[in-house]
């Protein structure tokens, strides 16, 4: 959802490794990095599943045990090859069965997911404002018309470009904390790791809303400690354009680091230590064992939690709309999210929102594309 | 991935180890004491939350905020929920992520049994189906969500909230319990039916509580989208305020001009323990599902 906390649980994180909380995943036998990535987030968790069908698809290899979000049932599912094997099925009967198990799902996502983005194509094609809604003037048919408005407006370009940037600057000030913080947590002992992880895991656990109306208090003019400490007087950070993206940005780099240290921490933990202590003993520096050694074998997790924190940069709205007020003096904070929400529901101009909305999932449906591209290759190369 | 069995020579070379083990024991202290700095800033926020929350008025509004108080009190606390009915908000909230819970893993349970028990037509174009499904910007819908709910009598309701998550976490948590499901071996089901068991008694005495912990663990999904759910809220609850949920219910104490910066952070803390208490439990249950309960 638009929460950052669709990022999710630690908890449900490692849903590759039998054994391994979050906390302490210390020992994973993970032998693909990409199939087995330890995903810990719910909007961002969902790649494992990816993983899986593009190795499944790429390989033909991953069969019975291995990894689809679930785990690798090293007897059990050897075992269940046999079975199947044998006797080729329990599974092929039951006719409308299945149909029947699967009706609540179809029925559902019929309604409320397919259905909507058919309604969503549509009124970006007419003209549909509160006369339409209430039933005033017959709905006409626009063909392109609200798409030409659209990229006529100077204003949409300014906010694309404006989304495009910030999600860039998130994306990697988050990456960029999210590996360091990684790698300095395997150099250190228990101690010390608990309690970064802990600390993280709390920052992860924070709502979206919460985490958003907490920087801003601590960034308050009048009574924020970080005023304070910095001696800035009552200089307030939410005025500025500038100011304004980059205090929204510290929060969401906060609330979206851990899922990228948890993981690429677990990702480094899989690799053998022979080969980071071999890479040592070579006379490589830290920063060239992480660049030469470390960067490729991490490849398919890196890009992993690269694309989620795109896709999910890219579509921040909480953070923005509670923190800038509902984007900013005279709209100068507006992400595309924020500016098709004001568009429909502050103007009324329903067709116009929708039409940012069909233009955001075609963005997205690119980098989906993109970047099941990328884990099919890599499922070929590995 | 490359093999490691070549260096394996090298990494015995145990005096030129310790030497360097020695040397680099500075800059490990260095790097401890930067991880605890840095959890500290990281936790920092949380404590400055849970602090304000217990503090005096006039503590907040000190021009040198300390980072401790010595008089706590639970003064914000009963502003929330005596002020606004933030207690209502707060059930409204538990239904909502309640229903969303229930509703979707049952959902998700009988279609990760179809998908993975069954063999028909159209099966891996389902697949792909629920994989695309992931990827849908739900933000984006907003519009014609909120059109379909009016036409439904939807809006205003917590309806209005829980339908639409229970649609946007199904894809995820039918293809995380595909593979709970198809972990459970196939012998077990031969047997139960050897056994005189229907197939309803099957999927529901003996599947439903093998396939238990993947269901908590889809439930986490689940629970925190729709818990922390805010734009729905705004679109679709607009004009009766007895249906908020709580996000809503914090922006009432946060005007921007003049907020009541210790009502926001009780409120704020009231919201996040939830989150948390949901983590730690869920994460024991994890584990010890993902320890093994369902081998054979």
């Amino acid at each position: 959802m638009t929460d950052r906390t669709d990022r999710a649980v630690p908890a449900a994180g490692p849903t590759d490794h039998e054994h391994g909380t979050p906390v302490g995943t210390d020992d994973h036998d993970v032998r693909n990095p990409t199939a087995a990535g330890p995903e810990p987030g719910g909007g961002r968790g969902r790649v494992t599943g990816v993983a899986a069908l593009v190795e499944a698809s790429a390989g033909g290899r991953s069969a019975n045990g291995r990894s689809t979000g679930g785990r690798s049932t090293g007897a059990g599912s050897t075992k269940g090859r046999a079975v199947e094997g044998r006797r080729g099925g329990s599974r092929s009967r039951g006719g409308w069965t299945p149909w029947l198990y699967l009706a609540p799902a179809l029925v559902v996502l019929g309604g409320l997911l397919v259905y909507p983005i058919y309604q969503l194509g549509l009124i970006s094609f007419l003209q549909y404002t509160q006369a339409q809604v209430s039933g005033g003037q017959p709905t006409t048919f626009q063909g392109f018309g609200n798409y030409t408005t659209l990229f006529g407006d100077p204003e949409f370009w300014q906010v694309l470009l404006a989304t495009v940037l910030f999600a860039g600057a998130c994306v990697v000030s988050t990456l960029a904390v999210g590996c360091a913080l990684a790698v300095l947590l395997t150099r250190v002992r228990a101690l010390p790791r608990l309690a970064l992880m802990l600390a993280a895991l709390g920052a992860w656990a924070t709502p979206a809303i919460t985490g958003s109306t907490v920087w801003l208090f601590l960034f308050d003019p009048d009574f924020g400690p970080v005023n304070g400490v910095l001696g800035l007087g009552d200089h307030s950070w939410t005025y500025g354009r500038f100011s304004a993206f980059f205090l929204v940005l510290l929060e969401v780099v906060w609330c979206s680091f851990p899922f990228v240290m948890v993981t690429v921490y677990a990702g480094i933990r899989a690799v053998p230590t022979e080969v980071l202590e071999a890479a040592a003993l070579d006379g490589a520096s830290q920063w060239r064992i992480w660049r030469s050694v470390l960067t490729p074998i991490l490849r398919p997790i890196l890009t992993v939690v690269t694309i989620q924190s795109v896709i999910w940069d890219f579509k921040v709205f909480t953070q923005i709309y509670v923190m800038t007020n509902g984007g900013g003096i005279a709209g100068q904070n507006l992400v595309l999210n924020v500016y098709a929400y004001q568009k429909a529901f502050a103007s009324s101009e329903y067709s116009l929102g929708s039409a940012i909305g069909v233009i955001m999932l075609l963005i997205l449906l690119a980098i989906t594309l993109v970047y099941l591209r990328l884990l099919r290759r890599q499922g070929e190369e590995s | 991935m490359s093999s490691p069995g070549s260096v394996s020579s090298l990494s015995s070379d145990r005096p030129k180890a310790n030497a360097r083990r020695f040397v680099r024991r500075p800059w490990r202290l260095a790097a401890e004491a930067s991880a605890l700095v840095i959890a500290v800033a990281v936790a920092f926020p949380l404590y400055w939350m849970v602090l304000s929350a217990f503090r005096p008025a006039g503590e907040i509004e000190s021009a040198e905020p300390r980072p401790w108080t010595l008089s706590p009190t639970l003064d914000s606390f009963r502003r929330v929920f005596e002020q606004q009915e933030f207690g209502r908000y707060f059930l409204n909230s538990l239904v909502v992520a309640g229903a969303v819970v229930v509703a979707s893993v049952i959902i998700a349970f009988l279609a990760a049994t179809a998908v993975t028990r069954f063999r028909f037509r159209f099966r891996t174009t389902l697949l792909i189906m629920f994989l695309v499904a992931q990827m849908v910007p739900v933000e984006a819908l907003t519009i014609p969500l909120f059109f379909v709910m009016r036409d439904f009598g939807q809006l205003n309701t917590l309806g209005a909230l829980i339908l639409p998550h229970i649609a946007f976490s199904l894809p995820f948590a039918i293809w995380m319990l595909r593979g709970f499901v198809k972990a459970v071996p196939e012998a077990l089901e031969e047997a139960a039916y050897l056994d005189g068991a229907s197939r309803t008694r099957f999927m529901w005495q003996i599947l439903f509580p093998l396939v238990f912990p993947g269901l908590v663990a889809t439930s986490v999904f689940s629970f925190i989208s729709a818990w922390n759910d805010f734009l729905f809220a705004k679109s679709f609850i607009i004009s009766d305020t007895s249906q908020s949920t709580l996000p809503m219910a914090l922006l009432v104490f946060y005007k921007p001009d003049d907020p009541d910066w210790g009502g926001v952070m009780a409120a704020s803390t009231v919201m996040t323990i939830p989150v948390l208490i949901f983590f730690v439990l869920v994460q024991r249950r994890l584990v010890s599902g993902l320890g093994g309960a369902v081998k054979d």
